[in-house]
């Protein structure tokens, strides 16, 4: 009983995170399925059919490439734009600073779905073609404020006295930046820049209501929900997750060199 | 790149010609600001603006809408649908507090308890946000099948008995019932309450916990008096993380429920999508954007983390 009582966080907590994995247990496991009929939700024999032709399913891997470039397309666009918005909240002090600091937070404190029916309102009244280019545009409206808010974190906490010994030692306002204030801020903004890029991918709602026809990665899961899923899915599903998973530990590692190699 | 305060641009017009180059310094935040501003203007102010004069228009698909300040529709909207409401404050609410329940020991585990593992239980507890959610949702119902493991074991421990007492599950199942909306909703969600929670956590000098020991505090004191005050920006953040997107959310209760676990996400879904009723949609996105933002704010009065946004 008293070892019950000193691990119970530690129970408690791999159970928690037992509920979290569980479910990309399930999709692994199912990606070695071959189900009958259109449905992969019970197991039936175990086949690598799906592993060998992950593309063998009509439009899937087409949606996987349109929801790729659409998420290096809006990083890039949520990733410059909120950098600026960041240095110019963190740096600098001007009138309707509040004010710029509440539009900001506004998109991240509102339900999804109100901002993409009101998208939906603008296209719609606007006679805009709902398609790869209005998908575009809300999924960098919806990321600028989480790069914001990343960047603004690391630029906060950087010390202003390093700039100015650049300054001190004859560099001029561009290599200061480059050379000292960039480094510096690289860290938040690749987080907002890999925050942005996995909000877009996996953004469905947004995309639901502002696609028209174009089928993006999370709209074909969604059609499939009804149609029938092929294992397919849980194929891309898994290697999703293992890419994630050594991107992030590769991540680290790199961090963690770079720490060890600083002077302390 | 000082930090010089900048006056309002008329007046940095009027300036004479010497100064030229401060007062271009000087615009340098508004240069910096335009772009990312300007986007936000245009694709979220002013789509607000287009709802909001959708939500006011009468008319049909056929023959054009118009603006006749029909408030009416407001009204119609909320008494119809306002089952719809209050299941998703209800399913939404109930998902925020297990996910609280839920996060915190894990939070608190990889916070204090973790050591070398910390770097990897933080990956997985990020990782799954790679894997469409989607995907995951749907694994749900596998999991949660009719006659699986899952159902037989709550069954067997007569959880569904209670659960159904509830109106929470019906007979034997839990696919199709609010459980399982529940439960989904707790799943999808629960990254945004754990990571908020660990940053607070990971904030607290644990040499405050050992001057709690040397007074004499239980760890339990420890955890009521020191520790969970302290945490409280992470609390308050991650049930705004949570609560938020939950109550707007239609993934959930279209996957994992029926028709009777509908929630206003799936009402404004299937009016703006399938019955193209646009005033009524814009509407019920209005009344649920008043609604959070009304709720949200008492919460965060009350519970005193003003300085969060």
């Amino acid at each position: 009983m008293r070892w019950l009582r000193r691990n119970l966080v530690v129970i408690l907590g791999l159970g928690t995170l037992a509920y979290l994995i569980l479910p990309n247990v399930v999709v692994t496991v199912f990606s070695f399925n071959n189900p009958t009929g259109r449905f992969n939700y019970a197991w039936q024999e175990f086949s690598l059919d799906a592993w060998k032709d992950p593309c063998g399913v009509a439009d899937l891997c087409g949606s996987l490439s349109l929801s790729l470039q659409i998420a290096v397309w809006a990083t890039i666009g949520a990733t410059v734009l909120g950098t600026a918005i960041a240095f110019a909240l963190v740096r600098y002090r001007f009138r309707a600073r509040g004010a710029v600091n509440s539009l900001i937070f506004l998109p991240m404190a509102m339900p999804e779905i109100v901002m993409a029916a009101s998208l939906l309102a603008l296209f719609l009244n606007m006679g805009i073609q709902l398609g790869f280019w209005t998908i575009l545009i809300a999924h960098i409206m919806f990321c600028l404020s989480f790069v914001v808010a990343a960047v603004k974190a690391r630029v906060l906490s950087m010390d202003p006295r390093l700039e100015e010994a650049a300054r001190d030692l004859y560099a001029g306002p561009v290599q200061t930046f480059v050379r000292v204030t960039l480094p510096i801020a690289a860290p938040g903004i690749a987080a907002g820049a890999l925050l942005s890029f996995a909000l877009s991918f996996d953004d469905f709602i947004i995309t639901n209501f502002n696609s028209g026809n174009t089928v993006t990665f999370p709209m074909f899961v969604w059609g499939s929900a009804q149609r029938g899923t092929p294992v397919q899915i849980n194929v891309i599903g898994t290697a999703m997750f293992v890419i994630a998973v050594l991107v992030v530990l590769a991540g680290q590692m790199v961090g963690n060199r770079r720490k060890n190699a600083q002077p302390k | 790149m000082t930090a010089t305060v900048a006056p309002p641009e008329a007046e940095a017009a009027t300036e004479p010609p010497v100064h030229r180059p401060s007062v271009r310094k000087r615009l340098v935040p508004y240069w910096l600001l335009l772009p990312g501003i300007l986007w936000l203007l245009v694709f979220f102010v002013l789509p607000m603006v287009y709802q909001a004069s959708t939500s006011v228009q009468t008319g049909s698909l056929e023959e054009g809408f118009k603006v006749t300040w029909h408030f009416q529709t407001y009204w119609d909207a909320f008494t119809e649908y306002y089952p719809q409401f209050l299941r998703s404050l209800l399913y939404a609410g109930t998902a925020t507090v297990l996910c609280l329940l839920l996060g915190y020991p894990l939070a608190y585990l990889i916070a204090f308890k973790a050591g070398r593992w910390r770097n990897l239980l933080l990956v997985l507890v990020i990782a799954p946000f790679f894997t469409s959610f989607l995907i995951r949702t749907l694994a749900w119902k596998t999991i949660l099948a009719d006659g699986g493991p899952v159902v037989e074991v709550l069954n067997a421990l007569h959880v569904l008995d209670v659960t159904s007492w509830l109106g929470m599950t019906e007979g034997e199942r839990v696919l199709a019932t609010p459980l399982a909306v529940v439960c989904g909703l707790t799943y999808n969600f629960l990254p945004f309450m754990i990571l908020p929670l660990y940053t607070s956590l990971e904030r607290i000098d644990t040499r405050l916990h050992e001057a709690a020991g040397d007074l004499y505090a239980r760890p339990s004191t420890t955890f009521r008096k020191v520790t969970f005050p302290l945490s409280m920006p992470g609390v308050v953040s991650g049930t705004l993380l949570t609560f938020i997107p939950a109550s707007g959310d239609y993934v959930n209760a279209e996957l994992l429920g029926s028709t009777d676990t509908r929630m206003i996400g799936n009402v404004i879904q299937s009016q703006y999508l399938r019955i193209l009723d646009y005033p009524t949609a814009a509407a019920l996105s209005f009344i649920l954007m008043a609604i959070v933002l009304i709720m949200v704010t008492i919460y965060i009065r009350r519970a005193g983390t003003e300085d969060l946004v």
